[in-house]
């Protein structure tokens, strides 16, 4: 069945995203908002908008119920859940579904096997990825633990079977600390996810985070090559790219057919993301999770295939199978995108919502601005800092990064403090130049070299 | 008596306990000082404390948990 329309149950740039993927396949759209939101710009862009509840998200963009009624209510064919707030809730799937809607991404079955860790890394074992070494699955006593840790060596991370998202980890360097840790991690997640299973892995100390897009419609499998997210600060990616220039041929390809492998042993149905830790000195890769909705950084993969992948994933959604194959995926050039959010990176990143005073656009080849910012606009305090994206293509890396460069220059916001500065130093740093760069490179480098241009300490929460 | 009120320097959510099924910071009519803890704001998903920043006697919140506050809002007043 054709989707002719759909409602979009998130807000913010992605919202904005969707509704021109949705228009660009002639989609009528239907917006829901927050009673705080009700002057962003994916509500002015949509052909209808409701009303979902308070600003609380709890009360309005997570509330399944609210967001199923709204949905039949305006008599949508598709709901489209985005990122964050719905988009990986395997019951909020159910429930769309369950009201004879389709929902845009995997079954409710798919989210929650590849949502639960233990699941995920036994799919991926019985697919041939490469997991991070640790336990088989769940341990239940301290002794099966302290079996494994002597297996793999120390440190390990002890990981809560049901958490995610960088919650319920512990890492213990050492036997003693295992020992002193272990029972404690089990009742903080039986507290925390009402279910204190756990398992543990190894810590992986330098490695970069590369990831690789996927597309499935139940059948036929492709990936869209990888994305290198090595930029992080708190577990949270800031400058993203694609694809992961250093990374060795025989190595790209081996990451990119497991996930392939992967995606092809659930029968994987819309857009996802398969995440690796790549470590550069063995070449080895690890499965860290699978991702299953459209993910922030998507557009620097979009820039160098050319593939719409919001418009693939309502299509698919729709019925339709994939409309290009492996052998028509092809890498051109390099991209870089960096994550524009209203946070003071001289005061600790204190987020900064307010007034959009002035706001100017880079324009030109190969630049593109995803946002959800208008001049007038005031950014509500109560949902992420991230309000918008520069993604800017050119023919190498080199050329892309002076081209970023110059269009970080350009974009201009006037009003709250923003992350622009930020990634102005990092497009001239000389070592993210030369790609030397891991996962914890960016947190030393905040506390060194941006401390010492910005004169301010980077750290104060 | 004259009163002191508390203002929130951030916009954003309100909450009166460290966390859910937590008592709060303080409940109404206890007395403060200066730097206790009084409440946390939540914006853009971090947490900022919210210290009573003035010593006094029987406080009063004027804002409930999990409400919304705009910067420069009253979120109690004490006596001085």
């Amino acid at each position: 069945m054709t989707i002719r329309s759909l409602l979009i149950a998130n807000r913010g740039e992605i919202a904005v995203r969707i509704i021109k993927a949705a228009k660009a396949l002639g989609i009528r759209t239907v917006q829901i908002y927050s009673a705080a939101d009700a002057d962003m710009l994916a509500v002015k862009l949509a052909d209808e908008a409701v009303e979902v509840g308070p600003p609380a998200a709890r009360k309005s963009y997570l509330n399944i119920e609210a967001v199923v009624t709204m949905a039949k209510a305006a008599g949508v064919d598709a709901v489209h859940p985005g990122y964050g707030f719905l988009s990986e809730n395997a019951d909020f799937a159910d429930a769309v579904e369950a009201a004879g809607l389709t929902f845009i991404g995997p079954k409710g079955d798919a989210i929650r096997l590849l949502g639960d860790k233990v699941a995920a890394r036994e799919v991926a074992a019985r697919a041939g990825v490469p997991t991070v070494p640790g336990s088989a699955g769940r341990i239940d006593s301290l002794e099966e633990a302290t079996a494994v840790a002597e297996r793999t060596g120390y440190p390990v991370m002890i990981k809560a079977a049901a958490g995610g998202g960088g919650r319920g980890i512990r890492v213990a360097a050492n036997r003693a600390d295992l020992e002193r840790h272990f029972p404690q991690a089990s009742a903080e997640a039986l507290a925390a996810f009402g279910d204190g299973g756990l398992y543990i892995e190894k810590v992986i100390t330098r490695a970069r985070h590369v990831e690789v897009q996927i597309l499935g419609d139940g059948e036929n499998f492709i990936h869209c090559y990888e994305r290198e997210c090595s930029l992080q600060r708190r577990r949270q990616k800031v400058w993203e790219e694609a694809p992961s220039f250093l990374l060795p041929q025989d190595a790209r390809e081996k990451l990119c057919a497991s996930a392939v492998a992967l995606a092809s042993e659930v029968s994987y149905r819309g857009a996802g993301t398969v995440e690796y830790l790549y470590d550069d000195e063995t070449g080895e890769f690890y499965f860290i999770e699978v991702n299953t909705r459209i993910q922030v950084e998507h557009p620097v993969t979009e820039m160098i295939t050319g593939i719409d992948l919001v418009a693939e994933m309502i299509r698919i959604a729709g019925g339709a199978k994939l409309s290009i194959r492996q052998d028509q995926v092809k890498i051109a050039g390099h991209a870089v995108e960096c994550r524009i959010n209203v946070e003071d990176p001289v005061r600790g990143f204190l987020p900064t919502p307010g007034r959009i005073d002035r706001l100017v656009v880079p324009a030109g080849e190969g630049v593109r601005f995803d946002t959800m910012l208008y001049e007038g606009y005031t950014i509500p305090p109560f949902y992420d800092s991230l309000v918008g994206k520069l993604i800017v293509h050119a023919e190498n890396r080199d050329v892309c990064l002076e081209r970023l460069a110059r269009a970080l220059a350009d974009l201009t916001i006037i009003g709250p403090p923003t992350t622009i500065g930020l990634h102005q130093a990092l497009a001239g740093d000389p070592a993210v130049k030369r790609g030397a760069f891991h996962t914890r490179f960016l947190e030393q480098w905040l506390e060194t070299e941006f401390a010492g241009q910005t004169g301010r300490t980077a750290e104060v929460a | 008596m004259s009163k002191t009120e508390i203002r929130s320097p951030l916009p954003g959510t309100f909450y009166r306990s460290p966390a859910p099924d937590v008592p709060p910071f303080k409940a109404d009519g206890d007395s403060v000082a200066a730097p206790d803890t009084i409440g946390i704001i939540e914006v853009m998903k971090t947490f900022q404390e919210l210290s009573a920043g003035v010593e006094g006697r029987a406080i009063r919140f004027l804002v409930d948990n999990e409400e919304p506050v705009m910067a420069g809002q009253v979120i109690a007043e004490v006596e001085a």
